[in-house]
């Protein structure tokens, strides 16, 4: 069963075609990474499948619904990481967290530590995001993506600016994911450390 | 995961914390929200320096230039309101979010009004009352600025949500938000001066009202348009 099916997506940005009738399908527990140059349309891809992109031609179906039809099914299934971290400077961790994923999921205080030391990130949790290296930003909100606890993870270069061990440390949080029946799209030049049954790669050019 | 699942959360409970969030950034940075409150001080005092400073001149003028102030305070404020959430990434989480987004922007809008429209309507009679207003005016001029305040907040969202793209949209959102806010000056203007010559201002706070009302139903649906457009 294909639970997120991308049916010939065609998108323009002023003069420029950047995504020429791209399909995909991605069924439960198993991932997909977009690779491309700079440039090839990775972002744009994702963001049209989260739905902040329109589109000019074809459909993005969820559950075999029109995601347009339904935005906010869609949506309250849906975690979402894009370039910008989500995260206010002036609040600790715990507190972006809260104030993130917390207006989507009851949280209590050990569900944002589990998230936090998942991350690896639970020592520093009182610090301001401000004073946060960007590799520990990327690590918060990776929690945050963790706390959604929804089916499908959009990600758009989730590794960057992670040092090795966060690498490692994602590519376990994805292998997680995916074992629970979760469903990834990921865009990435990074090799991701998942079984080859689980990945599907889709070259942009 | 080692913990129970998490259980989803109401709309209205978002919105809450979500202006819980608010409220507690701008608590600490003062500065953000105190900057329009010291501009419509300081705008407010040169107008006795600039003109005749006989005191019943000073009364005629006082509600022309509490307006006038107020409005270009709230201009200078509404900067503050998308800007970082548009830059950060935090509205496209919000657009994505599955919750309600003009009900959000509501809130956060909400926020926005308590951090810069309300110090002016606490700071408006003591500007009156130094221009000459008699303190018997004193309740009409802080309730023709409620009122008025609330509905300049809530139209200046629009525009913010608008030029949200745009890496230079103050000179262009205050061209989009003074026409739509050129009504609320008219009769929050003279809803003010009819209270400081003591006589029945209901008839333009009926307006204002009105209009306050119709931008809080309205404006958020169109703020939330705008978000998504500008987030494309």
């Amino acid at each position: 069963m294909k639970l997120l099916v991308g049916d010939n997506l065609q998108l323009w940005r002023g003069e420029l075609h950047v995504l020429r009738g791209i399909s995909l399908a991605v069924g439960a527990g198993s991932c997909l990474q977009v690779t491309g140059i700079n440039g090839a349309g990775k972002s744009s891809l994702l963001r049209v499948l989260a739905g902040l992109l329109p589109l000019e031609q074809g459909s993005v179906s969820w559950r075999g619904t029109d995601t347009r039809r339904d935005p906010y099914a869609f949506h309250s299934e849906l975690a979402w990481l894009g370039h910008g971290t989500a995260l206010k400077g002036d609040l600790s961790a715990r507190e972006n967290l809260h104030y993130s994923a917390g207006l989507r999921r009851e949280l209590t205080p050990a569900h944002i530590d589990g998230a936090l030391a998942r991350v690896g990130f639970a020592h520093a949790e009182q610090r301001l995001a401000r004073q946060m290296s960007a590799g520990q930003q990327r690590r918060v909100a990776l929690a945050r993506v963790l706390l959604l606890d929804c089916a499908l993870w959009l990600l758009d270069e989730p590794t960057s600016n992670l040092d090795r061990s966060g690498q490692a440390m994602f590519g376990q949080l994805l292998d997680a994911h995916l074992q629970n029946d979760g469903l990834a799209v990921v865009a990435t030049h990074q090799p991701l450390p998942v079984s080859a049954q689980r990945l599907q790669t889709l070259e942009l050019t | 995961m080692s913990a129970p699942e998490p259980a989803g959360v109401s709309p209205g409970r978002a919105g809450w914390l979500l202006a819980q969030r608010d409220l507690r950034l701008g608590l600490r940075r003062p500065g953000e929200w105190l900057q329009p409150l010291v501009f419509f001080f300081v705008v407010t005092t040169l107008f006795p320096l600039a003109t005749d400073p006989e005191l019943s001149r000073l009364r005629d003028m006082a509600p022309g230039a509490l307006w006038v102030a107020a409005l270009l305070s709230s201009l200078l404020a509404l900067e503050l309101l998308f800007r970082e959430d548009g830059q950060d990434g935090t509205l496209e989480q919000l657009a994505v979010s599955g919750l309600p987004l003009p009900w959000l922007l509501l809130a956060k809008t909400c926020v926005h009004w308590l951090l810069t429209g309300l110090p002016l309507v606490l700071a408006g009679p003591l500007v009156a009352t130094a221009l000459g207003a008699p303190y018997a005016s004193i309740p009409g001029v802080f309730a023709a600025l409620l009122v008025g305040s609330s509905a300049l907040s809530l139209i200046g969202a629009v525009g913010a949500a608008l030029t949200l793209g745009l890496r230079r949209g103050g000179v262009l959102l205050a061209l989009l938000v003074l026409p739509l806010a050129v009504p609320v000056l008219i009769f929050g203007a003279r809803a003010t001066s009819l209270a400081i010559a003591q006589e029945p201002m209901a008839a333009p706070m009926y307006l204002l009202g009105a209009i306050a009302v119709l931008s809080a139903t309205l404006a958020p649906l169109a703020a939330a348009a705008a978000v998504r457009i500008s987030l494309e």
